[in-house]
């Protein structure tokens, strides 16, 4: 590292080539951006080789790929909507992978913020609009980091792998779910679909002015923007990035290890607590089963091609909103089964994954190699 | 004629005051190719091979599919979120669907009702009969069947195939309309010999194939010997079944193709009759009905044809049965009649067929049904 700092600095000042400067600027900043991009490229790639096998048009595909999920300023909403939700919901599994732990049980926070919210917006009902809302984002928020704070706490203090204890809990979560909102939370009204009591008009955030797409994508997008910088810019991110890295080596600097841990998953909880909340009020108006429907499972996907960088979900979420949103369309254009996106999903996941071997490999994006050679 | 014009220039105006020029010039051409014609949306929460549920709107949408001037777009797996409001604004703006059928029970409230609200022009019809005339929208409707008849036609053909006088029932919540059809199957059942019983186990969710599984295995391991369900898709339930020798009645679809020798009859939705109904109306340029409601008798419901495993005496009181269920008025719950904990739901000379209002909130299993709703 040292080495490659001195070489670089000899560089520029014997050539004094800024061009030469810049351009190492450009290379290094391309790597994260190419890698990706070209992994997307080769992802379709193979996508269109399995459609042209069932014998269907690839390119007839991609047009209504293009046209379902961004063609239009209907079709961008559309895209817009579906990712929504995946902004928080990956966050649960990007934050505390900074800390190497692998959480996959964030549709049980979601699920749990869900109700939680609802039943505050129900016992509240009356009380002035706002704070309402602020509430109940709260319960949700508390719900869920509670629930996958304990993940981090059973594997820190206890040494249960959270991976399997965060699923386990996510079924835990929904069994609850299923007992409140069909026990003591039901809506007696709620005959044939068990919900809560629907919550009143004013608790309802809606959609963001002159778009029609809720509220909840700009949440998620300031969430991810405030994660990024907690994580990158922040103490408490450099020492989660340090822990993640090696937690021995974090310990024997003297770093709470435990505490952010357990506060890394809490936040993580938190976030999809909070999908809960804004799925309840600004979709279903009460909670229900419809709150499992795997958000949380979609964000795992999301997070990991983001390669958990809080920004990079950003973009990655409205991708697969987008080929959500065009999976319909493929649906009834050219009668192909709706399993077919999630080939695709499935093809884009394994292609970036493997992508992610690439970095470092190619002297383009390696100014340091130029020079090796040169 | 003049609905589809104006509808077309509504969304080219939209399109255009978007500025979304890409989507307006990649729009029109496949916009027009379908405006030739009346433009029918199914939406469907499962897949539509099912062998349940969804499988049967699919069969009714596919019977439409030679008629003249009737385009059919589907889209399947399709939650009860954001997602579905998106399916129907997609096959709105992008297909010119004039009328949708979106299909699951959940899809009814908040989803289709803010459809209705934002296109007043188009149609919306739901199944699952909540629509009513004081509280929602004139351009949305209900359609719906009542089926405990078909179980109880199921139950007669199961008692008189048990041995073991125990029938069983894998059920998926305890709402009132599976609470209906576990308590018809089991007076069908006692139609032939009061001393039968039925064993029901509910598994908690409307798909879960790993539950009903372990539900059918445990009913086998029971001594049941003749099974039906209630969930979104029996094939797990059949299949399981007949695999461990016990016989199978339908629910949904026909199952016969999953277990040619042990599938004694089921209970099938008869929805392309339905479908054809709304559909000649539209055609016809005449309003549609906003609630529609049958059972047996009106066409809305029928049986799967008898299997190999049927005897004699009991395919003459299927028979007998059925015809006079196809009279009209035949009752079911009637007097004296005791739930399972021995509270009395009907007293003597009390009927309710079913139309009956009070049905529609049960909340009980009858005498002889084992097992219980909380």
């Amino acid at each position: 590292m040292t080495d490659a700092t001195t070489r670089s600095a000899d560089h520029a000042l014997s050539d004094g080539a800024l061009f030469s400067t810049q351009l190492e600027w450009i290379a290094r900043r391309a790597e994260p951006l190419a890698i990706p991009i070209g992994a997307l490229i080769v992802g379709l790639a193979l996508f269109s080789l399995f459609i042209a096998a069932v014998g269907k048009s690839p390119s007839e595909l991609f047009e209504l790929m293009w046209r379902g999920g961004f063609g239009s300023m209907f079709s961008i909403q559309n895209t817009l909507s579906r990712a929504a939700p995946l902004l928080l919901a990956a966050l649960c599994v990007a934050l505390p992978a900074r800390l190497g732990l692998v959480v996959i049980g964030g549709e049980g926070a979601i699920v749990l913020g869900g109700v939680a919210a609802a039943a505050l917006g129900t016992a509240l009902s009356g009380a002035p609009a706002m704070l309402t809302i602020v509430l109940m984002a709260i319960a949700g928020m508390i719900a869920g980091g509670i629930w996958i704070g304990a993940v981090g706490a059973l594997r820190h203090y206890r040494a249960v792998n959270e991976t399997i204890s965060s699923l386990l809990m996510a079924y835990i979560a929904i069994a609850l779910m299923n007992h409140l909102v069909e026990g003591p939370l039901r809506d007696p009204a709620s005959l044939n679909k068990p919900s809560t009591e629907p919550l009143a008009e004013a608790y309802r955030i809606g959609n963001i002015p002159g778009m029609d797409v809720h509220w909840g994508l700009v949440v998620g997008i300031v969430a991810c923007v405030l994660s990024w910088i907690l994580i990158e810019k922040t103490r408490w991110g450099f020492a989660a990035r340090i822990a993640g890295d090696n937690v021995r080596a974090a310990q024997l600097q003297g770093l709470a290890v435990g505490p952010l841990i357990v506060g890394f998953c809490a936040l993580a909880g938190a976030f999809a607590g909070l999908a809960g909340m804004i799925e309840v009020s600004a979709v279903q108006g009460s909670a229900n089963g419809s709150l499992a429907v795997g958000y949380g499972y979609t964000g795992i996907l999301v997070a990991f091609l983001a390669r958990h960088n809080p920004l990079a979900i950003i973009p990655v979420a409205i991708l697969l909103g987008g080929i959500d949103a065009s999976g319909g369309l493929i649906q009834r254009r050219m009668d192909l089964p709706d399993a077919t996106v999630l080939v695709l999903q499935g093809m884009l996941f394994v292609v970036i994954l493997f992508s992610e071997t690439f970095y470092g490999r190619f002297r383009i994006f390696n100014p340091d190699l130029w020079k090796r050679n040169a | 004629m003049t609905k589809r014009l104006s509808l077309s220039r509504r969304q080219l105006l939209r399109s255009t005051a978007a500025g979304a020029a890409v989507g307006l010039a990649s729009a029109l051409p496949l916009r027009s190719a379908y405006a030739a014609d009346t433009t029918i949306g199914f939406i469907y929460v499962g897949p539509k091979d099912d062998y349940g549920y969804n499988q049967a709107h699919a069969e009714g949408a596919a019977s439409l599919k030679g008629m003249e001037g009737v385009t059919i777009v589907e889209e399947e797996n399709v939650p009860e979120t954001v997602d579905v409001q998106k399916t129907m604004e997609s096959m709105i703006n992008l297909d010119g669907a004039a009328l949708l059928f979106p299909t699951s029970f959940g899809y009814f409230d908040p989803h289709m009702l803010a459809m209705c609200e934002k296109y007043p022009d188009i149609q919306f019809r739901h199944c699952g009969g909540l629509w009513s005339e004081d509280k929602h929208p004139k351009n949305a409707g209900s359609y719906f069947g009542y089926i405990g008849l078909g179980q109880y036609l199921n139950g007669i053909v199961a008692g008189h195939t048990t041995k073991s006088k125990k029938i069983g029932f894998v059920a998926a919540k305890p709402i009132p309309q599976v609470l209906q059809n576990i308590n018809s199957y089991l007076l069908g059942a006692q139609a032939v010999d009061p001393e039968i019983a039925c064993q029901v186990i509910f598994t908690g969710e409307w798909s879960l194939a790993v539950k009903e599984a372990e539900a059918t295995n445990a009913l086998v391991d029971q001594g049941v010997d003749v099974i039906t369900c209630h969930v979104d898709g029996p094939k797990v339930v059949v299949e399981t079944a007949a695999g461990r020798d016990a016989f199978v009645c339908g629910y949904h679809a026909n199952q016969s193709a999953l277990a040619p020798e042990k599938y004694l009859t089921g209970a099938e939705w008869n929805w392309a009759n339905v479908y054809k109904m709304y559909v000649d109306k539209q055609l016809a340029g005449e309003p549609l009905p906003n609630f529609t409601r049958g059972g047996i008798a009106d066409g809305f419901v029928k049986m799967s044809p008898l299997g190999p495993a049927v005897s004699d005496a009991a395919r003459k009181q299927f028979e007998a049965t059925l015809d006079e269920i196809k009279q009209g008025g035949f009752a079911v719950i009637k007097g004296p009649l005791k739930d399972n904990k021995g509270n009395v739901v009907a007293t003597e000379g009390q009927s309710f067929p079913e139309t009956a209002i009070e049905l529609e909130s049960m909340d009980y299993l009858v005498e002889g049904v084992l097992g219980s709703t909380s």
